[in-house]
């Protein structure tokens, strides 16, 4: 038994030293900087001297208009972008594992193709795709009538909305579609026999068969869109523009560090972002009553024992 | 084709995969921009027929990327794949031996240990990005290559998807035959069970290579030296003069080009795996 307690030792050593080290230390360190402010000291020269303000940076950035606005524009996202990729990955795998439907390989593979769009480069073209004088897009909405300013501040949150649609509706689709597929046909099979229709199958008996997908779908979703960045900084044009440098939670804490210096504020903007994402991990995990931990290991320990 | 409930049955067929295809042209109307945008000069970008043959001047294009700034542009290509390709081959030997120990091995607290990997896999990570940084510069890493490679060695979900994939792969039978043979446990992880996980391997590294090439927001945090910016990097800071300078467009369009096609080429080969990863992650 010696040798496999060191074995299991050796193997798991790598991955835990480099989590502690990547994760659970930058998140003490995290905290413990959010306690601390750089005052100019004494006169001005001699630099800058550290000091212990307690939950001073909280209150500054909980007090700071931009940052609160940020979490409201996050909410809005989040209302709007959650329940349309939900409902249409859903929807699209419903349509991909109805028996109707043909090409099944071509469909799933064209639709997940976004996803090997790095997400720089998806605001990138997007954004171009927004542009009155360079896209085809736009060019044609208009001469249909229905002009759009995407760059507008009623236009950002569609526009932003749109391009992580287009990211990610593949990509869960896939997922959904996986654990469709998962589905025992006989239970299928004993609704089509009882009189039930594609609509009713798909209601009453698919849809809840997945739900530990789409709550698992729902949290991931949850914790990406808190963390939105890339696609607003590529929205973010300077002055004038539509989106704000500070448009985001994340966006505020980056310019907190890196335009203004001040860590010690960035650092709670961004502790104060993670407890949002623990809290509303725990809320969903909670609502949709999951087990976590691997059900797989502990069968095979009972086998064992 | 006839008899009374065809008709019917037809308009069905044809609705299903009519909104499928809708919304396959959807996902692929900007990647068929991007490709025919990257055939223009600035001119025919700028005028807007992305559909046309006007300014058709692909070769120009490309020139330009490989000589401008003295060939900066397949710098960073090489950075990316550096990043990409070692970090997530180290990654993924990483996660595999950590989730091959959690399937294999019982000891106490194993669960608890576990919980803590599948909590790892809840962090938001951008939230860290900039404790990172300042610690990276304590420790004199900020703006080197390690800055941006050590921290994508870590995927949570890696692990919990290596556990899945072992539990799916390796029969408790064919380690037992390997150490009756006297392999030692190492021996056996390496020969049998690393061998026998191998499709789950190359599924990890598959989805860690997308994350790493991907990876936008840890780069931007840590690095400095253009000469050290993978792709991803590199387009934002041209993008960010093209608003200035027009000139930039075809290079930014065209280098993004080709920034796509190394992970659409793995997509397309590679359908198994990233399936299995997505099954895995959604069957539990």
């Amino acid at each position: 038994m010696k040798a496999r307690t060191r074995a299991a030792t050796i193997l798991l050593t790598p991955f835990f030293l480099l989590f502690t080290a990547v994760m659970v230390v930058p998140i003490g360190y995290a905290v413990w900087l959010s306690l601390f402010t750089e005052k100019q000291s004494g006169l001005g020269f001699g630099g800058t001297e550290t000091v212990f303000t307690g939950l001073d940076n909280y209150t500054a950035a909980l007090g700071d208009r931009a940052f609160r606005e940020g979490f409201g524009v996050l909410l809005g996202y989040c209302l709007f972008y959650i329940p349309l990729l939900l409902a249409g990955a859903l929807g699209l795998a419903l349509l991909l594992d109805s028996a109707l439907a043909r090409a099944r390989r071509f469909f799933q593979l064209a639709l997940f193709l976004p996803h090997a769009v790095p997400g720089i480069i998806a605001a990138l073209i997007w954004v171009y795709l927004y542009t009155p004088q360079l896209s085809p897009v736009v060019q044609a909405m208009e001469a249909g009538g229905i002009g759009f300013d995407f760059f507008s501040p009623e236009g950002a949150l569609p526009s932003i909305i749109n391009i992580a649609l287009w990211e990610w509706l593949g990509y869960n689709m896939v997922i959904f579609y996986a654990a469709l597929q998962a589905i025992d046909r006989s239970v299928l099979e004993a609704a089509t026999v009882d009189g039930a229709g594609a609509w009713r199958i798909a209601f009453s008996v698919k849809i809840p068969l997945v739900k530990a997908s789409l709550a698992m779908v729902g949290l991931f979703t949850v914790i990406g869109s808190l963390q939105l960045f890339t696609e607003p900084l590529i929205l973010n044009k300077g002055t004038g523009s539509a989106v704000t440098s500070t448009w985001t939670p994340n966006m505020y804490a980056y310019t907190a560090a890196f335009d203004r210096n001040d860590y010690g504020l960035a650092a709670a903007a961004s502790v104060l972002l993670a407890l949002t994402a623990a809290l509303l991990s725990f809320a969903v995990t909670r609502l949709t009553g999951r087990r976590k931990a691997g059900t797989a290991g502990t069968a095979r320990r009972e086998r064992t024992a | 084709m006839s008899g009374p409930r065809t008709p019917n049955r037809w308009l069905s067929k044809t609705a299903v995969n009519g909104s499928l295809l809708l919304a396959v042209v959807y996902m692929l109307f900007p990647l068929v921009w991007l490709l025919t945008a990257a055939t223009k000069d600035a001119g025919g970008l700028l005028a807007g027929n992305a559909f046309s043959f006007e300014g058709f001047d692909l070769g120009g294009n490309l020139t330009r990327l490989a000589e401008y700034n003295d060939g900066i542009y397949f710098h960073w290509y090489l950075n990316s794949l550096l990043y990409a390709g070692v970090g997530a081959l180290a990654c993924s030997f990483v996660s595999v031996a950590a989730g091959y120990a959690f399937h294999v091995y019982d000891f106490k607290g194993k669960e608890k240990l576990f919980g803590l990997v599948l909590l790892g896999v809840l962090v938001p990570t951008t939230a860290l990005a900039l404790p990172m940084y300042l610690l990276a510069s304590e420790v004199g890493v900020v703006n080197t290559y390690w800055a941006v490679l050590i921290p994508v060695l870590v995927n949570p979900f890696g692990v919990y998807l290596s556990r899945v994939f072992c539990a799916g792969y390796i029969p408790d039978e064919a380690l037992e035959a390997a150490r009756i043979d006297g392999a030692g446990e190492l021996r056996v992880f390496w020969s049998i069970g690393l061998r026998m996980v191998m499709p789950g391997f190359v599924t990890v590294f598959l989805f860690q290579f997308t994350a790493v090439w991907n990876n936008f927001f840890l780069p931007l945090v840590m690095l400095s030296d253009q000469k050290l910016y993978p792709l991803s990097l590199g387009l934002y800071a041209w993008n960010s003069n093209a608003h200035a300078e027009p000139d930039y467009y075809p290079l930014v369009v065209t280098g993004s080009l080709l920034a796509v096609v190394p992970l659409v080429v793995a997509f397309v080969s590679l359908q198994r795996h990233w399936k299995a990863g997505l099954t895995a992650g959604s069957v539990k």
